[in-house]
């Protein structure tokens, strides 16, 4: 595996990992029961995906799966900043995100099947298999909204943020303290 | 000294954590099992890679093969070779009965909005096609739920993958 290519798994595990944080926020807070459901079981399979993605490269990187996805400073995170925006208690653009998200990691995921690594080109595959769902989910929501306008400027302010991954806003710190505090409460602990 | 249809066997009283009606075996996820000696090598592929159940899955076969007196060792193969196309007729059967619509064969291209909300799901419980698709997502990554407006039974349905 080159050296770029472990920097991309890093990309979209540390992508589907707080977007799998920021979907999980939605959990008893959904507009519709249905949705509660849904955005949770979306943040279950983003987070099964990082946790897949971040082994495939721990292997490489001579660590762990658990050690990359929580013992690094905010600021060595590379996702975008686009999942990294706490969306609550906004539906439009949550939606907007998820449309924007699923889109552009729709064509990553085309890009990573073709790959020469047969790990990363099979594990891809089977990501794509699940996300399918997620992208039936994204275009629902999408027919539903398009018209509104409080859907469409919330897309247009969004579409900027999905490349952004090189400077992070506070809010990233603020997660990274909430996500791994269990996991820095007792020292020393491997849990 | 272990046979590999002593494996199987015992890989076969296996209950999925989440559906207890089907064996492991059912749900298509061994892909091989290979004795040599008493090591015994059990390659392994996941259902949905967010699934909590695939350590307890994980787990269980290591246990089963333990108590055969043999070495298990238990390869995860994460690739795209499990299908729920791999379900066995069995399992699929005893999924109906137990009220879960098995999956749909898998199609080139993939599923499509358009069919998950078409009326080409069977009820398992009174076998009607007019069914509704009311999410997406449902108790577990593998499932979506529908509802049967002929027996007004809500029901869920396995996914294809």
């Amino acid at each position: 595996m080159t050296e770029q290519e472990q920097q991309l798994l890093l990309e979209i595990a540390d992508d589907e990992l707080i977007l799998g944080w920021r979907d999980s926020e939605w959990t008893g807070m959904a507009p519709l029961l249905e949705e509660d459901v849904a955005f949770s079981s979306i943040a279950q399979n983003e987070i099964g995906h990082a946790r897949a993605w971040y082994e495939l490269a721990a292997r490489e990187l001579g660590t762990t799966a658990d050690e990359l996805a929580f013992d690094r400073r905010p600021d060595e995170y590379r996702c975008s900043r686009l999942v990294v925006l706490r969306l609550v208690p906004d539906w439009a653009a949550t939606i907007a995100r998820h449309h924007l998200y699923e889109t552009a990691d729709e064509e990553r995921i085309a890009a990573l099947k073709q790959s020469d690594d047969p790990e990363i080109a099979g594990l891809a595959a089977k990501i794509d298999r699940e996300e399918a769902y997620h992208r039936m989910h994204a275009q629902m929501w999408f027919e539903r909204l398009q018209d509104e306008p409080r859907f469409q400027t919330a897309l247009a302010e969004l579409r900027p943020l999905l490349d952004v991954r090189d400077e992070h806003t506070p809010e990233l710190a603020e997660l990274w303290e909430e996500m791994t505090v269990v996991r820095r409460s007792v020292a020393g602990a491997t849990w | 000294m272990v046979t590999e249809e002593q494996v199987w066997n015992a890989l076969a009283e296996i209950p999925d954590p989440e559906i207890p009606v089907i064996s492991l075996v059912d749900l298509g996820v061994i892909r091989s099992v290979d004795v040599s000696r008493d090591q015994v090598r059990v390659e392994f592929t996941p259902t949905f890679l967010g699934c909590p159940a695939l350590e307890v899955m994980r787990d269980a076969m290591a246990a089963r093969i333990s108590a055969l007196g043999a070495d298990a060792e238990i390869q995860v193969i994460s690739d795209d070779s499990w299908s729920t196309d791999r379900i066995t007729p069995e399992g699929r059967k005893k999924l109906r009965a137990s009220g879960f619509a098995p999956p749909a064969p898998r199609e080139v291209g993939g599923p499509k909005l358009v069919q998950l909300q078409s009326n080409a799901f069977r009820c398992p419980y009174c076998a009607s096609q007019d069914t509704a698709l009311e999410n997406i997502f449902g108790p577990t990554p593998c499932r979506s739920v529908r509802y049967c407006r002929s027996c007004r039974q809500p029901f869920e349905q396995f996914k294809t993958i």
